[in-house]
């Protein structure tokens, strides 16, 4: 009790001390104050343990108040994300937003007109695309490196990883070169949902691969001891297993690929009117829309839009993240 | 007698033992390995059609493409290009750099908070931050590009000022002009601030693989904290954490959008981190693509292809660090 009363001193010394140092030297501001708060901080508690007990115990006090300094930098840019995400952009969000698109105005109009329903729109069809293409790749990469096992399952897993680290602008640059310069000469949505699903392979096909592992081989086991053979074993019994898993899967290759930008800026263009059409013409989405609005725009309605807009975007991350975090918590069970 | 001969007659020709799978099953191993494969074909698929198409630019400049720091198209009275320089030196440069800054920031803070949430946070508030964690990895580029434009930019002004004041006269912190905003150092703390959230989860999952007994042991021998985990957790788990270290170095250099939008990203060789010019491979190929004509295409072609190689080799590095030293502990 009575060191704890120590402690709570000690640190409200450090206040003091902090406030002392803002004045005397170039440090200034919070800033300036949580700096020099840590710092007398872990320092006084470093004497305090130096003098009750020995150096080890000293030293040691001054691991765990670095970790739990790393721990609180790392917590303050999630917190101040989702904080300005949510402060700024709640004042772009209207009613309007869901109905109508850009065609009739323009970002620096007031609020209330336009909305992002194209954008919306867009980025469904797109991501839906990606998934038709990404999800077989990805289940049969994984059945690849946890039913058949082959020769190449080590290669094969590191390429995967490898293919997770291709930067997203390598992704539209690679669609550009194979299918939009040479074939189809037109960014369309399509060309879009390719250069996503590579970015999204390698996410469903890890995702999957670990939820597969999951599944006990006593399961197989008895599929094989029935009578069954490996397609009918993996088909009947390890694939429902692992069924929330897969979704699971699915979801976080969504997440992944929802808000990429610049493979999206290189492939489908971007348009302000709704198009449903993924074969023709440039298409817009929600990363399009948030980029023309904060880099084209400049006055506050443009900024309110962009936050918006982006308010959206987080707010579907959210929604899939706990659904997967959801999914994956029973799966555990 | 007669018996015996009769017994002998009724055993049936030996069965034909088999491990051919039956051919519903070759199907299906054919289809999954052909599947499996996609990942090779299409990273051999991203390298062939990358080269093709820069390949033109690549025979005209050679090496230079990579040591030359001048990237110019020169027009003619009628708009025709009568001249043109490529070479991506200073973005090269301003890649490495910003990345660098990346890593030294962000890993030392990555590997302590994985240490925290390993050996000092306990029950729901652990789950709490590993899950807060996971869900910033998955927050989109544009937004921390925005994110740092508008908010990080001001704090970040303050200790860029700050270094420079006291540190200046290290060349790299000088400044030609105080001109402290949207620095190569403000791109790479926003970049640390992406590859955090990924070397923590990636040295947590480490540091949870360090052998119990040996750690008990220590404890059992008297080691305090700080003595436990410089005995045992840093030697089991140093080749693991370097190697997430070299992936995050590996996302920093590729990424785009974030530093489009922060970086002021301008085609000069900036090695004053503090100066707000710079920029790098990604967002230079962002920012030139969209008044490109088809030979700045072929070139920025080129360029992806050296970010591709480049970031290929991090992370096959980081890769097999994480594989041979993350098993070890186990």
């Amino acid at each position: 009790m009575t060191q704890r009363v120590t402690t709570a001193s000690l640190l409200v010394l450090a206040g003091v001390l902090a406030g002392g140092a803002i004045e005397l030297t170039g440090l200034s501001g919070k800033l300036g104050f949580a700096t020099a708060y840590f710092f007398f901080a872990s320092l006084l508690i470093f004497l305090q343990q130096l003098r009750l007990r020995d150096l080890a115990a000293a030293k040691d006090s001054l691991l765990s108040s670095f970790a739990l300094l790393a721990m609180t930098m790392t917590l303050i840019p999630i917190v101040s994300i989702v904080l300005t995400v949510v402060l700024k952009g709640y004042k772009g969000i209207h009613f309007g937003m869901f109905t109508n698109d850009m065609t009739q105005a323009s970002v620096n109009d007031p609020v209330q007109a336009g909305g992002l329903i194209h954008a919306l729109i867009g980025t469904i069809i797109m991501v839906g695309g990606a998934l038709i293409v990404s999800f077989p790749i990805g289940l049969l990469t994984a059945l690849y490196l946890t039913e058949i096992r082959g020769k190449l399952a080590r290669p094969i897993k590191f390429l995967v990883q490898a293919m997770s680290g291709v930067p997203s602008i390598v992704a539209g640059l690679f669609i550009l070169s194979i299918l939009v310069i040479p074939v189809t000469q037109e960014l369309t949505g399509l060309m879009g949902s390719l250069a996503l699903s590579i970015l999204m392979i390698p996410t469903i096909a890890r995702t999957a691969e670990e939820m597969l592992l999951l599944i006990p081989n006593e399961l197989r086991e008895a599929g094989v001891a029935l009578g069954a053979t490996q397609w009918r074993t993996v088909s009947g019994v390890v694939v429902p297993a692992a069924k929330s898993g897969l979704v699971t899967a699915v979801i976080l290759g969504i997440a992944r690929i929802i808000g990429e930008t610049a493979p999206i800026l290189l492939v489908s263009g971007g348009a302000d009117a709704l198009n449903f059409n993924p074969l023709s013409g440039p298409m817009g989405s929600l990363p399009f829309y948030i980029w023309k609005a904060f880099l084209t725009g400049g006055t506050e309605e443009a900024y309110a839009r962009a936050w918006g807009g982006m308010l959206i975007l987080l707010i579907l991350i959210f929604v899939l993240f706990g659904l997967a975090r959801y999914l994956s918590g029973r799966k555990a069970v | 007698m007669t018996l015996l001969e009769n017994r002998s007659a009724e055993i049936p020709a030996p069965r034909e033992i088999t491990t051919k799978p039956r051919r519903s099953d070759q199907i299906f191993r054919a289809v999954v390995t052909v599947g499996g494969m996609t990942s090779l074909v299409i990273l051999g698929l991203i390298a062939l059609f990358l080269s093709l198409k820069g390949i033109s630019v690549l025979q005209v400049e050679k090496f230079s493409f990579i040591t030359e720091s001048k990237w110019e198209v020169l027009q003619d009275a009628e708009g025709k290009v009568a001249e043109s320089t490529f070479g991506l030196g200073a973005m090269l440069i301003g890649t490495f750099l910003s990345a660098f800054i990346a890593v030294i920031v962000g890993v030392p803070i990555a590997v302590l908070s994985a240490l925290y949430l390993t050996f000092y946070a306990r029950g729901p508030v652990k789950r709490l931050l590993i899950s807060l964690i996971d869900l910033m990895a998955a927050f989109p580029s544009l937004l921390f590009g925005f994110w740092g434009f508008i908010v990080l930019m001001g704090s970040a002004e303050y200790w860029a000022k700050l270094l420079n004041k006291y540190v200046g006269f290290i060349p790299i912190f000088d400044v030609p002009a105080p001109i402290f905003e949207r620095s190569p150092f403000i791109a790479g703390l926003v970049l640390a601030i992406m590859i955090i959230p990924i070397v923590t989860a990636i040295s947590r999952e480490i540091f949870d693989q360090t052998p119990l007994d040996r750690v008990q042991a220590a404890y059992a021998l008297g080691a305090s904290k700080l003595a436990m985990i410089r005995a045992v957790v840093i030697p089991y788990g140093r080749g693991g954490v370097v190697g997430g270290a070299m992936l995050g170095l590996g996302r920093a250099m590729g990424e785009t959008v974030a530093v489009y939008t922060v970086l002021n990203v301008v085609y000069q060789i900036n090695w004053q981190v503090l100066f707000g010019a710079g920029g790098n491979v990604a967002s230079l190929i962002l920012l030139k693509f969209g008044e490109a004509g088809p030979d700045e295409v072929n070139a920025l072609m080129a360029a992806g292809l050296v970010l591709f190689l480049l970031t290929l080799t991090v992370n096959a590095i980081s890769d097999v660090l994480i594989n041979t030293f993350g098993k070890k502990g186990r």
